[in-house]
């Protein structure tokens, strides 16, 4: 399987309020509340760190079987790409652009 | 050799307030114009509006009476041309940015502001519901900028504190409004006014009417609670999700315009709101008793 690498991107808004991480798109104004794991894939989506080693991450912390998480990962990724709030690549990606634009 | 130019020797010069006075100006060099000058001050910032049509300034200070300002510097002023600029507002509202000029048009109005110099200019039919829109855009950006929003909601001050009820059209604004007991300022039954004031925020009168057709007070509180309206079987208030209470507040707050920089100060502006101030779901049935629950 082609590995990924996943992104932050600049152009949304994002805060962690009452326990949940909330993300909107500056874009299409598309607003999305992210859940414990969701939040776990979010911040760790850095560009350098595969998506493989995100989903070990949260098998390490949830009990879920890696296909399965590694299955979810990778919808919520495309969802969250199809909006512009996260960018995919097969290759590690170096853009200080990408960096988030509010506090974790 | 040509004389120098100074702006004494202008044809045609716009005399420095008093604001609101209607101004003859001019020289022997140019035809009499006669312009007129209204302060709108909503949410404590007057915007100036300069027509040279006596009748829309009529209309104008009606229609915004508790609004005019007679002593209020404007920080922001407008030329209103009033003529056959079209007026259908069905067409689509389209408010953009473009070299640091705010660029704002719809079937019956079309506008330029300059936020940085503070002046704009207006071309509308004499139609009251486009400088309407022109205002509430206007002072949205403005509001953007600051931390604060219009919501869809009314608003109302009890025991000096401001109670905002929101929610879409048919969630019952109009009708809480209505059943307001004498005690009760009502700031507006359509379309809130909220300013970052300190470690809180500040709900302003408006006279964005809806259904009640009745201009809000012109003051403000600070603000106590924010209601997310629902149609239910009794009087009740239930406790509300942070992640909901954003999602409602970011559905109901008035947002024009096409830029991704004022989409994340909207969205800053909502999240520190809810931090903030309490926010609640009240359900209740169309009758007085509803505002027991309110103070």
């Amino acid at each position: 399987m082609t590995e990924r690498y996943i992104a932050r991107s600049s152009a949304i808004a994002a805060r962690m309020l009452g326990g949940e991480m909330m993300i909107m798109s500056a874009v299409d104004s598309t607003f999305f509340t992210l859940n414990e794991v969701a939040t776990i894939i979010w911040q760790s989506a850095d560009g350098g760190t595969s998506l493989s080693e995100i989903v070990e991450k949260v098998c390490r912390e949830f009990e879920v079987e890696p296909d399965s998480a590694r299955r979810d990962a990778e919808q919520f990724v495309d969802e969250l790409s199809r909006h512009g709030i996260l960018l995919i690549s097969d290759k590690p990606i170096d853009n200080p652009s990408t960096r988030p634009t509010e506090a974790l | 050799m040509k004389q120098q130019w100074n702006r004494s020797s202008q044809l045609c010069r716009r005399a420095e307030g008093p604001w609101n006075a209607s101004k003859y100006e001019g020289n022997e060099l140019s035809p009499a114009i006669q312009t007129h000058e209204v302060a709108i001050e909503i949410g404590g910032i007057p915007v100036l509006l300069r027509t040279e049509d006596a009748s829309f300034r009529d209309l104008l200070e009606n229609r915004y009476a508790g609004f005019v300002s007679r002593t209020a510097r404007p920080k922001f002023e407008f030329d209103v041309d009033v003529g056959p600029h079209g007026a259908s507002t069905d067409e689509d509202l389209q408010v953009k940015i473009q070299a640091g000029k705010w660029l704002l048009w719809r079937g019956d109005f079309n506008s330029e502001w300059d936020p940085r110099a503070g002046k704009g200019w207006i071309r509308q039919s004499a139609n009251p519901y486009s400088i309407d829109s022109v205002l509430r855009i206007v002072h949205s950006l403005i509001l953007a900028r600051e931390g604060g929003f219009l919501v869809h909601s009314a608003s109302a001050i009890r025991t000096g504190r401001a109670f905002l009820f929101s929610g879409l059209s048919g969630a019952g604004k109009t009708t809480i409004s209505r059943l307001a007991p004498s005690d009760v300022t009502l700031l507006t039954d359509e379309i809130s006014y909220v300013r970052r004031d300190g470690e809180g925020y500040r709900a302003c009168g408006t006279p964005f009417a809806g259904e009640l057709a009745r201009l809000g007070e012109n003051c403000s509180a600070p603000v106590a609670t924010l209601f997310f309206l629902e149609q239910g079987p009794k009087n009740q208030i239930r406790p509300i999700s942070s992640a909901d209470a954003v999602r409602r507040l970011l559905r109901n707050i008035l947002f024009f315009a096409d830029d991704p920089d004022l989409v994340k100060l909207v969205f800053r502006s909502a999240l520190d709101f809810v931090t903030l101030v309490p926010v609640r779901r009240m359900t209740f049935l169309p009758d007085e008793r509803v505002w027991e629950l309110v103070d």
